[in-house]
């Protein structure tokens, strides 16, 4: 019964959140749900508190990085790397593929999945338009790097912020870990992604007048202290979330951005939302759902554990959305930071197989066309059939690697 | 005529020499502009539907306005959204000729030199079609020789 509960209350917060009925945020429907899962006793409130004071520090962090991001977005740093890439491409669709795929990658990682979703994506396809290329390569590019290349820095997804707490890694012992499979897996990427639209990036190459844009100096040295920040902050005992604050703060001065404007681009709904369904998740893993799960998840970080734990994050994160399954699965896979590394490749690069997000979205979007959105294609589909297994398999290989050689 | 991304030129100017009215044809793919909207895909985080269809419009009437200047004369518009190669089909019903280019691998003749939807559309188009080359024509010398059987023979 208190299994059934749970996860009905995981589908109402989840539901909500991808209706949005009559646009209320997102919260709205987290918030109750969390009470509820306090107040029916599936978790004492004292759990709920700990998972809340465990999530506060991630949540904040993350909210200063879409700060960050907002603001590098109005100092110009989007514009300047769309107009970059049209001059350095000539032209050409496929090299500026290339270069897409070499600033979304940076920006992924750097400033977070969202920002290459939400400030590059337009304004790559804006590129491709003003060059008279044909843009759907170059969206598809932006849309699955910003899930597969979001593995490098615990910044560059907030399951990857979750990850760091949970598997006691610093940010630089993260980065290096998981260097390699980054690197492999966005070559995997460009490699499948190559082929399927070979007709697409093999038109001829116009060479139409593009206006030069400055580049915004102050904008760019900031991202790149605050980068060195991440790194260096660790290790004296400062949380990478100051860090990244005083990087936005740094951008809001120069920028003269009003406090009102910041506090709403710092997203306190969605922090609100996340700081909810970590209790929400909390309820379903301690029911049966959560034990079902934990008699499935291998144990050990051999190549065969490592490749079952980034197949059933994978799939979680299909079925529910990959916030929830990395919450669900840090607990069973903390003993080992091999294996939480493994959640995240899964969790981070299986949304690609259907949508970013989930099955729950792309089903709901397939019903409901609401709002305008349109419909999820078959194209997106086979793409994502191609490129999630032969990612997932080539990530463990070299996360594989990576542990090996880091004796870990 | 078709006007698609990075042929387009070459259609306009197979097109100038010919008589009669001209209507310039272009498809917003969905699968550009699923993959435009996939803000509304991430959880949690507020999202404006209408910037993607904002941008894939003002990119349509820049190509299209593009077309039209370098015709040169006044020509018709149609927009359509779906799968490309089934929407221009169903643009060229009561159609006398389609205009449209070779898209795939130019450096040789073949039939690689079409793409997928090109080749798709000029096999079920219910008009004439004329095909042309973006930029030059490769020469003779990248025939393919004949098959084995036939030069023993």
């Amino acid at each position: 019964m208190a299994t059934a509960i749970s996860l009905l209350l995981l589908v109402a917060v989840l539901g909500f959140a991808v209706v949005r009925p009559a646009g209320l945020p997102e919260a709205t429907g987290a918030v109750p749900a969390a009470v509820l899962t306090v107040v029916t006793g599936l978790v004492p409130w004292r759990a709920a508190l700990d998972e809340l004071a465990g999530l506060g520090p991630t949540v904040g962090f993350l909210a200063a990085v879409l700060l960050l991001a907002y603001l590098a977005d109005q100092a110009g740093v989007f514009r300047f790397a769309g107009a970059a890439a049209a001059r350095w491409s000539g032209g050409s669709p496929r090299r500026l593929l290339g270069l897409v795929f070499v600033i979304a990658a940076a920006v992924t990682a750097a400033l977070s999945l969202d920002a290459t979703v939400v400030l590059l994506t337009p304004v790559v396809f804006a590129t491709a338009a003003t060059l008279s290329v044909r843009p759907k390569p170059h969206v598809y590019a932006c849309n699955h790097l910003a899930n597969s290349a979001s593995l490098l820095l615990p910044v560059s997804n907030l399951t990857n912020l979750l990850a760091m707490s949970a598997a006691g890694l610093s940010f630089l012992g993260f980065a290096a870990l998981m260097a390699l499979p980054w690197l492999a897996v966005i070559a995997v990427e460009y490699v499948i992604l190559s082929r399927f639209f070979a007709d697409d990036l093999a038109t001829p190459a116009h060479r139409p007048p593009v206006e030069p844009v400055p580049a915004p100096r102050f904008a760019l040295a900031v991202l790149g202290v605050t980068l060195t920040g991440f790194a260096v902050a660790s290790p004296v005992g400062i949380h990478p979330a100051w860090v990244a604050l005083a990087g936005a703060l740094a951008l809001a001065v120069r920028l003269r951005i009003r406090v009102p404007t910041l506090l709403r681009r710092a997203d306190p709904a969605f922090c609100l939302f996340v700081l909810a369904l970590g209790v929400v998740v909390l309820g379903v893993s301690r029911g049966g759902f959560g034990r079902l799960v934990d008699r499935v998840a291998p144990q050990h970080a051999d190549l065969l554990g490592l490749l079952l734990m980034a197949v059933l994050a994978a799939v979680l994160a299909n079925l529910l959305n990959n916030l929830p399954a990395t919450l669900m699965l840090l607990p069973l896979a903390a003993h080992s930071p091999g294996l939480v590394l493994a959640v995240l490749l899964g969790a981070n690069i299986g949304p690609n197989l259907t949508y970013v997000g989930s099955l729950a979205t792309l089903l709901w979007r397939q019903i409901l066309h609401k709002s305008g959105h349109p419909p999820v294609t078959g194209e997106f589909l086979r793409l994502g059939a191609l490129t999630v297994p032969a990612c997932l398999i080539v990530g463990v290989a070299s996360l594989w690697v990576s542990l090996r050689v880091s004796g870990l | 005529m078709w006007v698609a991304e990075g042929t387009w030129p070459a259609c306009v100017d197979a097109v100038r020499p010919l008589a009669g009215d001209v209507t310039l044809l272009h498809v917003v793919d969905a699968a550009t502009a699923a993959a435009l909207s996939a803000p509304a895909g991430l959880l949690g985080r507020s999202v404006r539907a209408d910037e993607g269809e904002f941008l894939l419009a003002r990119a349509e009437r820049e190509l299209l306005d593009a077309a039209a200047a370098r015709l040169g004369r006044d020509a018709e518009r149609e927009v359509r959204r779906g799968r490309p190669e089934r929407e221009v089909v169903a643009a060229c019903a009561g159609v006398d000729l389609l205009v449209l280019a070779r898209d795939g691998d130019r450096s040789r003749l073949g039939p690689r030199s079409l793409g997928h939807h090109t080749r798709f559309v000029v096999d079920h188009a219910p008009c004439q079609v004329l095909l042309v080359w973006p930029e030059s024509t490769p020469g003779l010398g990248t025939l393919p020789p004949p098959p084995h059987h036939d030069q023993k023979r």
